[in-house]
């Protein structure tokens, strides 16, 4: 009887149904870590400077994100309930570990730039929050995917900045990667030749602040056309 | 509520497997790490000579040009505070940052000569502080051991946009080119990096404005770095 009724479950729940199109969906938009749940800022404001490092940046989140909501979901029921996070954190430290050494022996000048901040991607709350907030409850299909959705959601947050602040502050797009483009720049190198015009490159979008209000606009064009993300208090 | 013995077995399991498999990776990816760090010390280096490596930018060097180029053309030597080389000790073996923490007078500095056929370069370090963290740099010389050939900087926490520039910017380092670290009778000035522009053609640059302190530093770092080399520079300046 109790088989039977294991086998109607697993019938009802499809690999790829609503839900968990949902789970990779809404931390697009709805949801997202960084502009709704406002966790993860830290490193976004700190390693968007370029596009290049960025992208690297946001795969290695999602890397993390994916794999530990994996782990710990295949472990959660494993896990001693007064270690729960204590366990949570050994297996987000390993993988960032993984990304770490992986990092370092196949692009060791991304490696340089990112320096400190893929070590931090341990105390990244968006991880370590999913694992409280999903991870723990939910099947490790459903997890792996909620990892991967929240990863994405970061990730396309710090891409639009790096691609903002790379254009406006330096005038080039994916410098330091072999496919660097020139875009606008005081010579014939570049695709807008700016030689005479003026034009000069805004500094502040070099620094970290820059970040904040690009974040900050994004938040507010998201809101503007996403009225169910309007506190209405 | 779980018993203790189970949450230490638990824990125990896990750690274990955790360091097993992390070891593991380490094992597999190190040599690799250990060549692209080199490599990357190596292109810092060569950035100093970069307009005598044939026609090629850096960017345009592959890792396994670099590593010939250090092969066949570079000659590296150890000198002590006196000017006195150091036999049997290669410039790459001279840790910079330790060396730094010696009384003056007992740090080793490393030398590398670099040749391209035609010309020979001395490229020497030099390091020194910034406004947030350690700034260093090369500076290569020409043979006549006076003109700068070109120099490379790097830093560790500068202001991006701002003291960072010193790295970033190629039209900062290209300043240095042609900038000569002796005055006219032989002595030795170095050069200066000056807050509203240079005055003197001959030893100053222009400092990147919104970032006097680490302009500063960059001054410090190329005048007390290059004087440390002036004892062995003096003796070859001698002899021919």
């Amino acid at each position: 009887m109790a088989e039977t009724n294991v086998a109607q479950v697993e019938k009802k729940e499809p690999l790829f149904g609503k839900k968990e199109r949902k789970l990779l969906v809404d931390p697009l938009n709805d949801n997202n870590p960084i502009t709704v749940q406002v966790l993860g800022i830290c490193s976004a404001l700190a390693v968007t400077s370029l596009v290049y490092p960025s992208l690297v940046m946001a795969i290695s989140v999602i890397f993390v994100t994916a794999f530990s909501s994996l782990f710990t979901s295949l472990l959660r029921h494993y896990i001693p309930k007064s270690v729960r996070m204590i366990a949570q954190l050994i297996i987000i430290a390993s993988l960032v570990t993984v990304v770490e050494l992986s990092l370092k022996a196949l692009n060791y000048p991304v490696y340089k730039q990112l320096s400190v901040y893929i070590g931090l991607i341990i105390t990244n709350c968006i991880v370590m929050g999913r694992l409280e907030a999903f991870a723990m409850a939910n099947k490790p299909w459903r997890s792996f995917l909620d990892g991967i959705g929240n990863g994405l959601g970061y990730g396309a947050i710090l891409l639009i900045v790096g691609f903002m602040r790379e254009l406006f502050g330096k005038g080039t797009l994916f410098a330091g990667s072999p496919l660097e483009w020139k875009i606008v720049g005081p010579s014939a190198d570049y695709l807008i030749n700016t030689a005479g015009t003026g034009y000069m490159n805004n500094n502040l979008m070099v620094l970290p602040a820059a970040a904040m209000f690009v974040i900050g606009v994004i938040i507010w064009i998201q809101r503007t056309y996403n009225k169910k993300l309007i506190d209405v208090s | 509520m779980e018993s203790n013995s189970q949450i230490i077995k638990f824990m125990l399991v896990l750690t274990s497997v955790v360091a097993l498999g992390l070891t593991g990776l380490r094992q597999v990816t190190e040599p690799l790490a250990q060549r692209n760090e080199e490599i990357f010390e190596k292109r810092a280096i060569l950035l100093a000579v970069e307009d005598y490596l044939g026609g090629k930018t850096m960017a345009e060097l592959s890792d396994e040009e670099v590593l010939n180029i250090f092969e066949s053309q570079v000659q590296q030597l150890v000198v002590d505070a006196q000017g006195n080389v150091i036999e049997e000790m290669k410039a790459d073996e001279v840790d910079f940052a330790q060396e730094r923490k010696k009384p003056a007078d007992q740090r080793k500095y490393p030398i590398w000569i670099f040749n391209n056929g035609s010309e020979q370069f001395y490229i020497v370090a030099v390091r020194g502080n910034g406004l947030w963290d350690e700034i260093w740099g090369y500076v290569a010389l020409k043979s006549d051991l006076n003109t700068i050939a070109g120099v490379a900087f790097d830093h560790k926490g500068e202001t991006p946009g701002l003291g960072a520039e010193i790295k970033d910017n190629p039209a900062f380092r290209a300043q240095f080119k042609g900038k000569r670290i002796l005055d006219d009778e032989g002595r030795f000035v170095g050069v200066i990096v000056r807050k509203g522009g240079a005055r003197d053609p001959e030893h100053e640059v222009d400092a990147i404005s919104g970032a006097t302190i680490t302009s500063n530093g960059v001054t410090d770092m190329l005048v007390d770095g290059l004087r440390a080399y002036e004892a062995y520079f003096a003796k070859l300046r001698q002899v021919g």
